[in-house]
C-alpha cells in the first residue's frame, strides 16, 4: 500500500529533479522552459482562470466521456445482437477512424459553435472508438463451450447476450475505456485550440501567444493532474465491477 | 470379452422408466472429407455407456450431434419414447464451463436464469451438499480447485433434472487421484439418468461405464460394444476391469496405428 503511493511520488520528485538541473545547467532562456518555481508561482497567481478553465475542459471530458462510453457500447451491442447490422455498421466505423479527429476539428466548431458543445462532440469521437472496438470484439469472441451450454439449457438469443455474453466481454470492455480515459483530453483540448473561448486547451493557446511559457506548463500541469485522477476513478470502477477477474486484465496492483 | 447383459446394471425397478437414445445411419461430412458415417448406437433408458476413440476421430463432434449443437450430415438422433430430445438434455463440456462472474450457487442454478424461470436454491444447496459443497455455495468459481469446479459442475447438471445427460471428456483436465474421486461421484449421482461419456481414457470408460463402445478409423467407425461386470464405480485394480483396460488400449493403439 505504500509502495504504491511511493511509486507516483518518486517518478514525479524525479521527472521535477531532471527539469529543474535542466534548467539550471544548460542555462535554458525562461520562455523556451521556465523553472519549476516559476510554474509554481504561475500556478498560484493564475488560479482563478486555471480554476474555472479546468472546469470546463472536465466537463467536456466527462461528458464525452459519457457519451462516448454509451454510444460505443450501443452500437457494440447492435452489432453483437445482429450480425446483419455488424456488417452494415463495421465499414462506418472504420471510416470514422480513416477520418483524423483533428482534421475534423474546425468542422465541429464551425457546426456546434465555440462554445463546449463542439469540444464534447470531439471528445465523444475519440472516445467512441477504443470503446466500440474491443467490446465488439470482447462480445464476438466469446468461450464457444459457455455458448454451448447456454444453447444445450434452452437459451433464447437475448438471454445468451445477456448473461452470457455480455458479462464474458466486460475485460474487453474495460480495456477499451482505459484507453478511451487515457486520451479522452486529445478532444478536449484539440477542440479548444481550434475555436474557443474557455478551458485549458484556450488558456495555454493565449499563453503561448504572449509567451508566457510559465502559464502554458501550470496549464499542462492541471491537465496532466485530471486525466490521472479521472483514470484512476474509472480504473477504481473497472476493478469493482470486475470482481471476478482480479488479476487478468488491467494494470497491476 | 464379456457378454454381461446392460439389463443388470439398469435402475432398480420402481423407478421412473426412462427413455433410452438412438442414433441411427449417423454421418458427418466437412467438404469431401468424412469424419464418420453410418453410426447406430442405442443406449438403454438408465444406461451408462461411454465412446471411446482417440483424438481427432470426431467423437466431440458426435456428441454435439447429439446435444443439438451441430447438424448431422445423414442419420437421425432419437428418444426411444418418441418426444422430442431437444431441452431434455445436460450436456458437461470439456471444462467445467463454470462462468467466473457468478457464485458458485449460482452457476448450480444457471439453467434456470438463462431460461428465465425462478431459480430453486434450496434444490441448488441440496445438489452442493450431495457433491460436499454445502459451504462453498457463495464462493466464486476461481476460489475453487479443479476437482471442486468440477463438482460444481456435477451439480449444475443434476439441478437440470433432465433423463440425458452428455459428458465430453469432462474430467480431462484433472489429475489421476481426483479425476478417480470424480469419477466415483460421477457413477453414483448419475445412476437414475441416461448417460453417453466419451472419453479417450481406457481406465474411466472401464470405471465408469455399463457398456463401452469405441470410435476409431477414417472415416470412423463404432466397434463392438463391449460389456464391463459388476457395479459402478469398479475398483481400478478390479480383475476383469484390468483385462479389459488392456484390451481396449490394444484397439485404440490399432486403430490410431491404421
Amino acid at each position: 500500500m505504500i509502495l504504491t503511493l511511493a511509486r507516483p511520488v518518486v517518478t514525479f520528485v524525479v521527472l521535477i529533479g531532471a527539469w529543474w538541473a535542466a534548467t539550471r545547467l544548460a542555462s535554458i532562456p525562461f520562455y523556451l522552459l521556465p523553472q519549476p518555481p516559476a510554474v509554481l508561482h504561475a500556478l498560484w497567481q493564475q488560479r482563478v482562470l486555471l480554476a474555472s478553465a479546468t472546469l470546463t475542459t472536465f466537463s467536456e471530458m466527462a461528458l464525452g466521456l459519457v457519451i462516448g462510453t454509451l454510444l460505443g457500447s450501443l452500437c457494440a451491442l447492435a452489432m453483437a445482437f445482429s450480425p446483419r447490422l455488424q456488417r452494415w455498421i463495421m465499414p462506418l466505423l472504420l471510416l470514422s477512424q480513416a477520418i483524423p479527429a483533428f482534421a475534423l476539428a474546425p468542422l465541429l466548431v464551425l457546426w456546434f459553435g465555440f462554445g463546449m458543445a463542439s469540444k464534447v462532440v470531439m471528445a465523444t469521437i475519440v472516445i467512441f472508438f477504443p470503446v466500440a472496438a474491443a467490446f465488439s470484439d470482447g462480445l464476438r469472441h466469446t468461450d464457444p463451450g459457455w455458448m454451448d451450454l447456454a444453447h444445450t439449457m434452452g437459451a433464447s438469443p437475448g438471454a445468451i447476450l445477456r448473461h452470457v455474453r455480455l458479462p464474458a466481454a466486460m475485460p474487453a470492455f474495460a480495456s477499451g475505456l482505459r484507453v478511451a480515459t487515457a486520451i479522452a483530453p486529445i478532444g478536449a483540448i484539440v477542440g479548444e485550440w481550434v475555436g474557443a473561448s474557455a478551458g485549458l486547451g484556450y488558456v495555454m493557446l493565449n499563453a503561448n501567444a504572449r509567451i508566457q511559457t510559465d502559464v502554458m506548463f501550470a496549464a499542462l500541469f492541471v491537465l496532466a493532474l485530471m486525466t490521472v485522477l479521472i483514470w484512476t476513478v474509472v480504473d477504481r470502477v473497472l476493478r469493482r465491477i470486475l470482481y471476478w477477474a482480479p488479476d487478468s486484465n488491467g494494470a497491476a496492483r | 470379452m464379456n457378454d454381461n447383459d446392460a439389463r443388470t446394471h439398469r435402475p432398480a425397478p420402481g423407478q421412473v422408466d426412462l427413455p433410452g437414445l438412438r442414433i441411427s445411419g449417423l454421418g458427418l461430412q466437412y467438404g469431401s472429407r468424412a469424419i464418420f458415417t453410418d453410426l447406430d448406437l442405442t443406449v438403454q433408458g438408465g444406461e451408462f455407456v461411454v465412446l471411446l476413440g482417440t483424438s481427432g476421430v470426431g467423437k466431440s463432434s458426435l456428441l454435439k450431434i447429439v446435444a443439438g449443437l451441430t447438424r448431422a450430415s445423414t442419420g437421425t438422433v432419437t428418444a426411444s419414447d418418441g418426444r422430442p430430445l431437444a431441452g431434455r438434455i445436460a450436456y458437461m463440456g470439456q471444462q467445467d464451463l463454470l462462468y467466473p462472474w457468478l457464485t458458485v450457487i449460482e452457476n448450480v442454478m444457471l439453467g434456470a436464469r438463462l431460461r428465465g424461470e425462478r431459480p430453486d436454491p434450496d434444490r441448488a444447496r441440496h445438489l452442493l451438499g450431495r457433491v460436499s459443497l454445502h459451504e462453498r455455495a457463495k464462493a466464486l468459481p476461481s476460489e475453487l480447485s479443479g476437482g471442486m469446479r468440477q463438482r460444481v459442475a456435477i451439480a449444475r447438471t443434476l439441478y437440470e433434472s433432465h433423463p440425458f445427460v452428455l459428458m465430453d471428456e469432462p474430467f480431462s483436465a484433472l489429475d489421476t487421484f481426483t479425476r478417480a474421486q470424480v469419477q466415483d461421484l460421477t457413477a453414483e449421482l448419475l445412476q437414475d439418468h441416461t448417460v453417453l461419456l466419451i472419453t479417450h481414457d481406457p481406465l474411466e470408460a472401464c470405471r465408469i461405464g455399463h457398456r463401452l463402445v469405441v470410435l476409431s478409423g477414417h472415416p470412423a467407425r463404432l466397434g463392438e460394444p463391449i460389456h464391463v461386470p459388476g457395479p459402478t464405480p469398479r475398483a481400478p485394480d478390479d480383475d476383469a476391469l484390468l483385462h479389459i483396460q488392456g484390451h481396449l488400449m490394444r484397439i485404440l493403439m490399432e486403430g490410431h496405428r491404421a
